[in-house]
């Protein structure tokens, strides 16, 4: 089980958090001005690297509030969490759209 | 090099004469040829079946296939070896049917007995919409002209005795249904049958040889970059399952897949008692016996991306709990073994098979959590999609380019499993 530190409550056991997926995806400020293909790269196409990831986590059993990880995909190693907005780091994810 | 002669109780009886000191190695380990008409990347059953329905059914046997490891190591060998073909949605039913159908008579095909035991394939419901969901997958999968069937209680328990149906359970089991074709076979004689009948036909199995990256001119592929050196193909297909994304990153472009870890586990051998594999999408644990004994069991996904092939306790524990409550005469085995596949994982669960925005490179992947299964269909119209240069009419709707015309084939939740 992963030991994560929330950046609201500090370290808690993985079973209080669920994973979201990769973060740092805006959703495009006018959907209607994208090609078929640019929606499709950000409705599914996802960074997926053998390495850092930076992806967005929710503290469901905790303060209930979504922030981000930095979390290696080979040794599970978690390399930093921070807040929602503020600026990433390191990592794949969100090189899409 | 000895010839790979053909498999037969003659053989058998020849080589006890001599201790089994000298059979023949099942494939060749040759040096990589400068150039081929075709490469296979990726040493699992999806690219070994490839490989061998290109030499067998479009004449195509000047093929390297190339395996960072030694072949059938990954998903192939980590898989908990269920078949069925029992899918909602007609396409899914088209390829899953036309795997179900090859595998019936695939230990003739490659000489190579897979031990194909179709002992019958339950899913069972514990709630008034699970039954719902399982009579609409019965209905639906009949209709496209596979065997299904729903099972009342009276059944289940004399198919099952040791099943707990006891209304008192933590999620009672109400009901259920049965695809008696579906069951399972040896995976990694799957692997090693088409990976000697590949051979036989000419194929060049390239073992512990990785590709580092794709030789691309305008556009069009012209060969791998391995650690042994540049081999030149005009065609290359590629099946690597959980390192799909970094194999297409290599080549320049993106796929709608994440990878992660599934796992499953083995117990201490038992004597047979249980005869059908079970399934349920409720409680989430699909298990069977193995012809050795063993219990097979298989849990979810972790939720987060990962290649490390080794999934969360957590997960594993939710599985169990599931496995006991449902079988409580399993609460004390020993488990012997326990491990993870990284799978990947396609937005609409479906598969990705055919062309990519490189010309001459073709992918087969996102087989997610059903990969063992599909092996014989995938490699069947894989090939053919690599041979003719269009996909297979099977395999057509699981085009890339599905993502950008939204015509998704969603199989989550297929045929009574929630992942």
């Amino acid at each position: 089980m992963l030991h994560i530190e929330c950046p609201y409550c500090g370290p808690r056991d993985e079973i209080e958090f669920s994973c979201g997926g990769e973060a740092h995806i805006a959703r495009p400020s006018e959907p209607e001005a994208l090609s078929d293909a640019e929606w499709a790269d950000y409705l599914f196409m996802r960074a997926n690297p053998k390495g850092a990831l930076a992806e967005r986590w929710c503290h469901g059993l905790g303060c209930r509030r979504w922030f981000n990880v930095e979390r290696d995909t080979v040794s599970h190693e978690i390399l930093r969490t921070y807040k929602m907005g503020e600026p990433r780091g390191g990592g794949s994810g969100g090189a899409g759209a | 090099m000895k010839k790979n002669k053909r498999y037969s109780i003659f053989s058998l009886l020849r080589n006890a004469r001599n201790y089994h000191e000298n059979w023949a190695e099942a494939w060749r380990s040759p040096e990589p040829k400068p150039s081929y008409d075709a490469i296979i990347v990726g040493g699992g059953g999806h690219g070994l079946a490839t490989a061998y329905y290109l030499a067998k059914e479009h004449g195509i046997t000047n093929v390297a296939l190339v395996e960072k490891g030694p072949i059938g190591l990954g998903n192939t060998g980590r898989n908990t070896t269920v078949i069925r073909s029992n899918y909602l949605w007609d396409e899914s039913a088209a390829i899953y049917e036309l795997s179900l159908k090859l595998f019936e008579g695939l230990s003739q095909d490659l000489n190579f007995n897979v031990m194909l035991s179709q002992r019958g394939l339950i899913s069972i419901g514990h709630n008034q919409h699970d039954m719902r969901e399982i009579r609409r997958r019965v209905n639906a999968i009949r209709l496209n002209g596979i065997d299904s069937e729903m099972l009342s209680m009276a059944e289940l328990r004399e198919l099952v005795p040791i099943l707990n149906l006891s209304p008192n359970s933590r999620y009672p089991v109400i009901g259920g249904s049965i695809q008696r074709r579906g069951g399972i076979a040896r995976h990694d004689a799957v692997a090693w049958g088409y990976a000697r009948a590949a051979d036989d036909r000419g194929v060049d199995i390239l073992q512990h040889t990785e590709v580092t990256g794709f030789r691309i001119q305008g556009g069009r592929v012209e060969g791998v970059e391995t650690n042994r050196g540049f081999i030149a193909a005009p065609k290359i297909g590629v099946a690597v399952a959980g390192h799909s994304s970094v194999l297409a990153e290599k080549a320049g472009f993106r796929l709608p897949i994440e990878s992660h870890p599934l796992q499953a586990l083995v117990s201490e051998p038992l004597k047979p008692i249980f005869h059908t594999v079970i399934m349920s999408a409720t409680v989430h644990v699909y298990l069977n016996q193995s012809d050795r004994g063993e219990l097979v069991m298989g849990a979810g996904i972790d939720a987060f991306n990962s290649y490390a092939q080794r999934g969360s306790p957590m997960i594993l524990e939710d599985m169990l709990a599931a496995a006991v409550e449902l079988f409580p005469i399993f609460s004390r085995v020993k488990m012997m073994r326990q491990w993870g596949g990284i799978v990947d994982i396609c937005p609409d669960a479906s598969p990705i098979i055919g062309k990519t925005p490189v010309a001459g490179l073709y992918f087969n992947c996102g087989w997610g959590t059903g990969g063992f299964k599909s092996i014989p269909g995938s490699g069947f119209v894989f090939a053919h999609t690599i041979a003719q240069g269009e996909p297979h009419e099977i395999a057509a709707p699981f085009a890339l380019d599905r993502f950008t015309s939204g015509a998704l084939i969603d199989e989550h939740g297929a045929a009574g499993v929630a992942h």
